[in-house]
């Protein structure tokens, strides 16, 4: 059986985001990956990513059962995890080939092949912990989940068999750009999907449905990039859309009583008034500097050695809210060292970033033509508990009483609205024919 | 360039000034400059001090003040620093060659009401103000650069033929846009072929109108020499209020049939960035077309993100596109 489908590339400057659509508009699939320095593989790994989560939604369907990954039963959840532990499985093997021909290229010993394999080995059975049914994972991003596996493990590794552990982990920063500039195929998830319904202990309702949705058809009609990389997408240049439009859009559709939009993303902020129909009347961003975006979230995560997802968490235990002056990356990093030297604590430090980020973010929007009645927040800093309340707060303040609407899926506005202009303009060819 | 010895883009070196005369409508900016120029020079410096239009008209008393000025303060000193005495017949003479050229500018200029605009109105409407606004006042070179100008602009008109670019004609016109605010000099080309990429022509500005605002019917007057210069300098479009400025870019908006205006604020120019939010949504607001608001510099290269401003100004004209599909 044969499926067409339109799809919308979103390619952020951290993220690279894909979503597909049916012929009715409806979301068929999503896909998300991390942008690297490789625009063009980016967007071959998120759309391959999309087709298969499309894939386990017709194996949702075809099994009866609803295909929302929120809402997936208890054998939807294992399956699911299988095949996000196979992939894993497959970067890992292709990890150990690089590593093991980088060290041949740079004449080491076979001590050090030993230990490369020893780590390795080593990943290869923890990683099974990650993958079963709520384990928390600090990323979904193999170049993460390995990165930080790998650190650990080479630390002990090299002590252990006397090596220097800078030359172990660079071994490890130069293999993952090679690994992960690789572009996984349709191909291989179809075969992924039979063979983890046929071992995995599910019974012969789940092979017969694997079998049905690993041999569905699905055929590009479409496509619309957008985002901050849009220039270098492989698509020709009218099927290409701006980020500011097709946020519009995508809000629209998630919530049609949409007015004004606001996105943070990795590298800018916009604030965006639409009309009834999604079509944007004002718009407002940031000038150069990304100030307060993404990225400066970014940034202090680094600096206070956690994960992006673990900083609004924390932040929300705040209990008194430091105040921060700069959302200017450089220098809020000197400040948070600054704070954390006078004793205070990292989540109320934390709460005072949120809330300068937020402020930036306020101006822009006052800018662009205040908040109307309904209010949707999008991006990746949508899903920051931490932001998402100082906003709720600056915005109650400023202009009273406004609905805000926040997708589980906000990450994917961009990408839907993309999508959803692929999808139109299949409707202008027929219209014009 | 000044720290090179003026030796000018050209290779030619440009003479050290005998006398600093400034009067402050451009830009406030220029009250520094200058002071840094005169301890360079160390020659005398006139300062010339234009009221502002704050009610948006230009009093009698106003006129008397910079009127004065002239004659007490800027007169003697460069009847000094020249050793020759103020020639009133020189200067009408001079006022009336300027009104000849400033009626060919506004022809030029004007223009760009032809569909296509024959001319893009601020890339390269600061050509066209180039002899008036600097070296070449008054001057019969000005006089005959203009009429041929003209010749020029016309015929292509005659021919229906758009502006011409450094990469070439635009092939298509497909966006009509108002532009509010100085251009980025400092990567001007760049700047400029955005717009021609897209099909976007600038068919009016008020930038070029920094040295006067000849199309509203100012035209200097020979017959009262040192009141026209001070009506000049207050008609200027950065001595302008907020609500003037609005009304002449609304009238620019329509008449020029415009898809709307754009606003390039720049940081280092206060006299034009104060207040062009409010301007923007006003003109929004009266003229029922979208506006668009893109951030650089005319100076300083470093606020110049061609990333970021692609972005927006392709947005813009997304959202021009978007209206008219669905109007």
């Amino acid at each position: 059986m044969s499926l067409p489908y339109w799809v919308g590339i979103d390619l952020g400057s951290t993220t690279t985001k894909a979503v597909l659509l049916d012929g009715d508009g409806r979301v068929i699939g999503r896909g998300i990956t991390n942008s690297r320095s490789n625009y063009d593989v980016a967007c071959q790994v998120a759309l391959a990513e999309g087709l298969a989560d499309a894939r386990l939604a017709r194996l949702a369907r075809e099994l009866g059962e609803p295909e929302g990954e929120e809402e997936h039963s208890e054998r939807m959840q294992r399956i699911s995890l299988a095949l996000r532990h196979r992939q894993f499985l497959d970067n890992l093997e292709a990890l150990h080939e690089v590593l093991l021909r980088l060290c041949a290229e740079k004449g080491l010993d076979d001590g050090w092949r030993d230990a490369v394999g020893g780590i390795l080995a080593a990943m290869e059975r923890e990683s099974a912990a990650l993958f079963v049914p709520g384990a928390e994972r600090k990323s979904d991003f193999f170049r993460d989940l390995a990165g930080s596996m790998y650190m650990r493990l080479a630390e002990a590794t090299a002590e252990e068999r006397g090596l220097p552990y800078e030359q172990v982990l660079g071994l490890y920063d130069k293999g993952i750009l090679e690994v992960e500039n690789r572009t996984p195929s349709d191909e291989t998830f179809r075969r992924n999907l039979v063979r983890a319904a046929e071992t995995g202990g599910f019974d012969a309702e789940m092979s017969d449905a694997a079998r049905r949705a690993a041999g569905l058809e699905l055929v590009q009609a479409g496509s619309v990039g957008t985002g901050y990389g849009r220039a270098r997408l492989p698509f020709p240049r009218k099927q290409i859309r701006s980020e500011i439009l097709c946020h519009g859009l995508g809000a629209h559709a998630m919530f049609p009583g949409t007015r004004t939009v606001l996105d943070i993303g990795g590298q800018d902020t916009k604030a965006i008034q639409v009309d009834g129909a999604g079509i944007v009347t004002s718009f407002q961003m940031n000038d150069r500097c990304a100030a307060g975006c993404g990225r400066y979230l970014g940034y202090i995560a680094d600096e206070m050695n956690l994960g992006l997802h673990e900083l609004g968490p924390l932040a929300s235990k705040s209990r008194k809210c430091v105040k921060i002056n700069s959302t200017c990356t450089v220098f809020a990093g000197a400040e948070l060292r600054e704070r954390l030297s006078l004793g205070e604590r990292r989540e109320d430090i934390l709460a005072g970033l949120h809330r300068a980020i937020i402020l930036r973010a306020m101006s822009l929007l006052a800018r662009s033509g205040g908040i109307e009645e309904e209010f949707t927040f999008t991006g990746g800093v949508a899903r920051n508990p931490a932001a998402v309340e100082a906003l709720q707060k600056l915005v109650a303040e400023n202009y009273g009483d406004r609905t805000l609407n926040i997708s589980p899926s906000s990450i994917y506005t961009g990408a839907l609205g993309a999508a959803l202009f692929a999808l139109r303009d299949k409707d202008a060819v027929v219209e014009a024919a | 360039m000044l720290e090179s010895g003026n030796v000018g883009p050209t290779g030619e070196r440009l003479p050290d000034p005998d006398l600093l005369l400034l009067s402050y409508t451009g830009c406030f900016t220029f009250m520094k400059w200058f002071e840094l120029l005169r301890e360079k020079y160390d020659c005398p410096v006139v300062m010339l001090h234009v009221p502002y239009q704050g009610d948006g008209v230009v009093t009698v008393p106003m006129r008397k003040y910079v009127v004065d000025q002239l004659r007490d303060k800027v007169i003697p000193v460069l009847e000094q620093v020249s050793g020759r005495s103020y020639d009133e017949d020189l200067l009408r003479a001079m006022l009336a060659r300027s009104a000849k050229a400033e009626d060919d500018l506004v022809h030029v200029l004007q223009a760009a009401r032809n569909r296509p605009s024959p001319i893009d109105a601020y890339f390269g409407g600061v050509y066209y103000i180039g002899p008036i606004f600097t070296a070449f006042r008054g001057t019969e070179e000005a006089v005959g650069y203009y009429e041929a100008l003209r010749a020029e602009v016309d015929e292509r008109v005659r021919l229906g033929k758009g502006p011409v670019t450094p990469d070439g004609e635009i092939p298509e016109e497909r966006y009509r846009v108002v532009v509010e605010g100085p251009p980025n000099w400092t990567s001007f080309r760049e700047f400029w072929r955005m717009f021609a990429e897209e099909g976007a022509v600038v068919v009016a500005s008020s930038y070029t109108k920094v040295g006067g605002v000849y199309d509203l019917g100012f035209r200097h007057d020979p017959d009262h020499p040192l009141e026209t210069l001070a009506d000049y300098c207050m008609g200027c479009y950065t001595n302008l209020n907020l609500p003037s400025r609005v009304d002449m870019l609304v009238r620019y908006v329509e008449e020029y049939q415009a898809d709307g205006l754009l606003i390039n604020s720049v940081k280092s120019c206060n006299s034009f960035s104060a207040g062009q939010l409010m301007i923007l949504r006003e003109v929004e607001k009266r003229t029922g077309r979208p506006g668009g608001f893109i951030e650089s510099d005319l100076v300083d290269p470093r606020y110049f993100s061609a990333a970021n401003i692609k972005n927006r100004l392709e947005s813009w004209f997304q959202m021009i596109d978007q209206r008219r599909r669905t109007a």
